[in-house]
């Protein structure tokens, strides 16, 4: 009950900061919810159970184009081309799932690396269809929910938290669950799941299936929400940005993903104002991280304050 | 119970088991012994389908089941518990013991059964299985094992490293189970605990089984301990 109580006291203050603050401030919580759930479904697959993928952005630009594309070809309105790109992500991560699953450690994060890639050239190749690396507009007809425009900035911070909100609940449903604890039993030691009659295979798939869903709805999300899809979104950056976000707020912790989106970003932001070696800057937090707290911000806090933080 | 005959192992192109022939019978201790690299544990593998079998069966209650996926291997009725534990550590004792029961139905009542063969891990049940004493974790690895509801149990050095009182206590759980029918295979190294609960003791030396001979008829100071552990 903690737990959940905890849970929803954070939905609670998102909300309340998104429509408290300024415009400028929602907007950015609103990208920052987008990608927290996008890192939020990296964290099923990485933090849970141990598939350390460099892949991701391929489920991420596939539910990004599975929702973009039929909005920009055919006019889907909001609610269908969300589902598409959903539905985009989950198939995405079954196909390559099944193939890339077939091998673990190193060797499966060169193979998730490799599909992603072939995909960004596939999405450059067909420029005709996907806009290429310019990438195009979505049509503000197709950026209506429920009747209401998500170009403005209130509508399109409700319509980022809600999606985070139910992500969030549901990646803490699923981790409380039997099905949470395989995942967990996987990544400490799978040859002993194995041994209690597992089948790792299935059971990772499985997840890579639910963690390519939450990555497909994060793109699809984006993209109508931001009104734009672009092949950038299928680079190896958008690969990396949600393992950082999850070493930041903490591997295998459900808060984490957000945590460590919104750290990020606004790290990001504030060492790009100072200084022109940005990047440096933020390097330099993420090595005093890993020096102090390996295990993330919350990995920290579930080690010395409070064992049972999910 | 469990049959192996001709039991051929290894890795890739090393073999380590050599035609092994061995039995467990239900209701039995049956110990293996052999000095390091005689095969035991490779022998538990190969049973359990984790090393793969180039000749030979391993057959249990007459089905042979040398070529399952090794997923399955559990699902027939056995459960190993390997040297050195290897618990889920983040998880508590309760999510442990339920990982371990995932694939039998009537989880509550396994799990009343095997907290009460191990009373200690009730008092444990939300504390996480890395934060127990060695001898809890052990106790841990069989009761997680036998959440299988297994007809054979495999365990590799159980008591290897714990203090005299939890050895008695596993002693004690592994002839309740011998109790009530449960077929154990037990690699040991030490005379005493092997005198103490084996029915029969299988002497490795080479990659194959080179005697058996009934625990009754050994002592201390028997042929076999020198010959094939070097005691």
């Amino acid at each position: 009950m903690r737990a959940w109580a905890v849970h929803l006291a954070v939905l609670a203050a998102l909300l309340a900061a998104g429509l408290l603050l300024p415009g400028y401030h929602t907007t950015n919580l609103a990208r920052i919810l987008v990608l927290a759930t996008f890192a939020a479904g990296y964290n099923l697959a990485f933090g849970y159970t141990g598939l350390l993928s460099l892949g991701h952005a391929m489920f991420f630009a596939a539910g990004m184009y599975a929702a973009a594309l039929p909005a920009w070809h055919w006019g889907w309105p909001a609610a269908p081309a969300l589902l598409a790109g959903t539905a985009g992500g989950a198939l995405m991560a079954l196909a390559t799932g099944a193939l890339a699953l077939r091998t673990a450690g190193v060797s499966f994060m060169i193979v998730t690396l490799m599909f992603a890639q072939a995909f960004a050239l596939a999405i450059l190749y067909f420029n005709g269809w996907t806009g290429g690396d310019e990438g195009f507009v979505i049509p503000s007809a197709s950026r209506h929910l429920f009747g209401t425009s998500l170009a403005a900035d209130t509508p399109r911070f409700l319509a980022a938290w809600s999606l985070f909100a139910l992500g969030l609940l549901l990646s803490l449903a699923l981790v409380r669950s039997r099905f949470g604890r395989v995942m967990v039993a996987l990544r400490e030691n799978e040859e002993r799941a194995r041994m209690l009659g597992i089948n790792p295979f299935a059971a990772k798939l499985k997840v890579l299936v639910i963690s390519g869903a939450w990555s497909g709805a994060a793109g699809a999300a984006y993209a109508l929400l931001f009104g734009y899809a672009g092949g950038s979104f299928a680079g190896i950056q958008y690969s990396i940005l949600p393992m950082l976000y999850v070493l930041l707020g903490g591997a295998g912790t459900t808060l984490g993903a957000v945590l460590g989106a919104g750290l990020m970003f606004y790290l990001t932001e504030f060492a790009s104002s100072v200084t022109s070696a940005w990047l440096f800057l933020v390097g330099l937090v993420l090595v005093v991280l890993v020096l102090f707290a390996p295990k993330g911000i919350l990995g920290w806090v579930r080690a010395r304050l409070w064992r049972e933080l999910p | 119970m469990l049959e192996l005959r001709g039991l051929t192992a290894g890795y890739g192109p090393v073999t380590v088991l050599r035609g092994v022939d061995f039995a467990a019978r239900a209701g039995e201790v049956t110990c293996v012994m052999g000095r390091n690299g005689a095969g035991k544990t490779t022998l538990m593998k190969a049973i359990m389908g984790i090393v793969p079998v180039s000749a030979g069966t391993v057959m249990l209650d007459g089905q042979a089941i040398q070529d399952l996926p090794a997923h399955l291997v559990p699902g027939k009725g056995l459960a190993w518990v390997p040297q050195g534990r290897r618990l889920f550590g983040p998880l508590t004792v309760a999510e442990n013991l339920d990982v371990g029961g995932l694939i039998r139905g009537n989880r509550a009542k396994v799990r009343d059964h095997v907290l009460a063969l191990f009373p200690r891990l009730r008092e444990r049940l939300n504390q996480p299985a890395a934060t127990l004493s060695g001898g809890e974790q052990q106790m841990l690895a069989i009761a997680r094992a036998l959440c299988l509801e297994p007809k054979v149990l495999l365990l590799d050095e159980p008591t290897e490293g714990l203090q005299p009182s939890m050895i008695a206590l596993i002693r004690e759980a592994v002839l309740r189970l011998k109790a009530e029918g449960v077929a154990v295979v037990l690699v040991e190294q030490r005379v005493e605990a092997v005198l103490r609960m084996a029915d029969r003791v299988a002497f490795m030396a080479h990659g194959s089984v080179e005697e058996v001979a009934e625990a009754a008829a050994l002592h201390p100071g028997a042929r076999q301990f020198a010959d094939f552990v070097g005691v």
